[in-house]
């Protein structure tokens, strides 16, 4: 088993979601089916390969600071579920 | 009115033939888009294409060219054609939900580059349309709302995660369309409903506005009829945008000039790796005879190796998943998407949150990400597979060293029914085998309709060089000119 029920909990706990009981059993024997497929790459010799970092031959992409059209407030909080004066809100956290 | 075309069937014509109607004023864009939405009218509830309808705006828009044309105003080649968008690309003041429950009610406070451009062009957006979840799919199956059906056969999927726009090409829905392609979103559902599709080089169309899935590989390109109509929509889309990091700085050619009808001297390789892994025998076919269509119209023809092949599904599904985990923080219920009012702290708002706005393939793919980029698996999955996608990279730029462009199948198999593949994630993520490489080197590639295997379409995939997108259009161009493929319309049981 590539992956147990207790590595898809912590995943889940990682991931910010929260299983039943079910869908940890789904998830635990999808992911491992998953996984398995993964196997294959060690097969790859990548000694001295350097990681792909992006695909374009792009290098350190600078503009003007220039000041530009920006969104209102109003506009940025149209789609806030609980705004309150003109801000957004979150659980107490301290 | 004498000469008048029969209205009704306005909906089979291609953008360039119907800006031939529109500049001789033999129709209206209002009658255009007339036409068009008493297809929607007629067909949509078999298809289910769209998730949101914009007709009130469409018909604003084509007034607005209306007018244009009647002052003798410019048209550009867009202006008053209908066109579709798929609902992961931002439209200020129109709902964008992304296909998921925790966008079903966002309304951006504005629009992505691309439709910024569209707009200024005078196309004429009919709606948003469906898709897997967040783009993760390759059925709309995944979709929060409903799945769309293939035109060709209501009992199929019509792929994904772009089967909403390929399915309203298609059926004449739409003249036009957009998709996003991150592994095939574009060219395996163009392939599953016989009409044409191109994912662009990396950085070539604007991302800005459009919601993010795995952001190395997500590119916007145009669903159509045909080549012509591909190359005129590249036209309005491509070119730098200071939004996007990740943009191009070239300047954008005139497509249409490489609409070319010749490909004598074009040197083609047929990526022997792909060619003896497992496929429908009907494509096989059908791919075996483009190859001898294109050597009997000049080019050279021949085996290339591409030795990583088969290295290229894993890699594509540990570091879009990775980068998906990533993109996918943004919806905590803070800022917008579907909040949870119960929450009793932070962290059990971004939970509640989370657990009821993702759907299934969504959470699994958060999952995969977050486990292959976790401590202790980062090096055997996530880095693994960057060095190993700096081979495959590799691979491409050696072959093409040696051929012009590269030909294939699209997918391994034609249109699947619904179902059939969905309680084994794998299967499906098998779909992209041959599309999600192109995405890994960041190269261009289209498919077009090249046959039929037991009624259903097969496309034929042709990828080029990084940023060759023109030899891409003229050899799909003179095969589509010795073809009569793409002029197949589906008829709607």
């Amino acid at each position: 088993m590539l992956i147990s029920h207790k590595d898809v909990e912590n995943v889940a706990l990682l991931s910010r979601l929260e299983l039943t009981v079910a869908e940890k059993e789904i998830y635990t024997r999808q992911l491992g089916d998953i996984l398995k497929h993964f196997k294959t790459l060690g097969l790859v010799d990548t000694e001295n390969v350097p990681p792909m970092v992006q695909v374009l031959p792009l290098k350190n992409v600078f503009r003007e600071d220039w000041v530009g059209q920006h969104m209102s407030r109003e506009d940025a909080l149209s789609n806030c579920p609980d705004p309150e004066e003109g801000y957004f809100k979150v659980p107490r956290i301290i | 009115m004498k000469g008048r075309r029969n209205q009704l069937s306005l909906f089979r014509l291609t953008a360039h033939e119907l800006h031939d109607l529109l500049v001789k004023k033999e129709i209206s864009a209002q009658e255009l888009s007339e036409s068009i939405f008493s297809r929607i009218g007629s067909v949509e509830d078999r298809i289910a294409a769209y998730i949101t309808l914009t007709k009130e705006r469409a018909f604003e828009c084509a007034r607005a060219v209306d007018r244009q044309i009647q002052n003798g105003g410019e048209t550009s080649p867009l202006s008053g054609i209908p066109i579709a968008l798929k609902d992961n690309i931002c439209t200020g003041g129109v709902r964008t939900t992304a296909a998921s429950k925790m966008l079903a009610d966002f309304i951006p406070p504005y629009s992505a580059t691309v439709v910024k451009k569209l707009d200024a062009t005078g196309a004429v957006v009919t709606g948003k349309t469906n898709m897997d979840e967040f783009a993760m799919g390759s059925s709309t199956e995944n979709s929060a709302f409903f799945p769309t059906k293939n035109p060709w056969n209501l009992e199929r999927a019509p792929g994904g995660s772009s089967g909403g726009s390929a399915a309203a090409v298609a059926s004449g829905e739409a003249v036009c369309a957009l998709g996003s392609d991150t592994g095939g979103s574009i060219r395996q559902p163009a392939s599953f409903c016989g009409v044409v599709g191109m994912k662009p080089t990396y950085g070539a169309v604007s991302r800005y506005g459009v919601i993010a899935y795995a952001s190395s590989f997500d590119q916007v390109g145009p669903i159509t009829k045909d080549v012509t109509d591909c190359a005129l929509m590249l036209n309005a889309i491509c070119g730098h945008d200071p939004l996007d990091s990740m943009s191009l700085k070239s300047d954008v050619p005139d497509y249409t000039s490489h609409l070319v009808n010749g490909v004598r001297g074009l040197k083609i390789g047929v990526p022997e790796e792909y060619m003896s892994t497992e496929m429908d025998s009907g494509v096989r076919a059908a791919v075996e005879k483009a190859m001898a269509m294109f050597g009997s119209l000049g080019a050279t023809v021949d085996y290339a190796t591409l030795p990583h092949s088969s290295y290229a599904l894993p890699v594509y599904y540990i570091i879009a998943p990775a980068e998906a985990s990533s993109n996918m923080a943004r919806f905590d219920g803070v800022r917008y998407g579907a909040g949870a009012g119960d929450a009793e702290d932070v962290i059990d708002l971004f939970i509640k949150t989370r657990s009821r706005g993702f759907g299934p393939e969504v959470k699994r793919r958060i999952m995969l990400g977050t486990y292959a980029l976790s401590a202790g698996y980062y090096d055997a999955y996530y880095l693994k597979a960057q060095k190993v996608r700096t081979l495959i990279k590799e691979d491409f730029d050696r072959a093409f060293l040696k051929f012009d462009l590269l030909l294939s199948p699209t997918t391994p198999c034609t249109a699947f029914r619904f179902g059939e593949k969905t309680d084994d994630p794998y299967q499906m993520y098998l779909t992209d085998v041959y599309t999600a490489p192109a995405n890994l080197a960041g190269i261009p590639a289209i498919t077009i309709p090249c046959g039929f295997a037991e009624g259903m379409p097969v496309g034929l995939q042709l990828m080029g060089r990084h940023q060759g997108e023109a030899t891409l259009l003229r050899a799909a161009y003179t095969f589509e000119q010795n073809t009569d493929y793409h002029k197949c319309f589906p008829e709607i049981g």
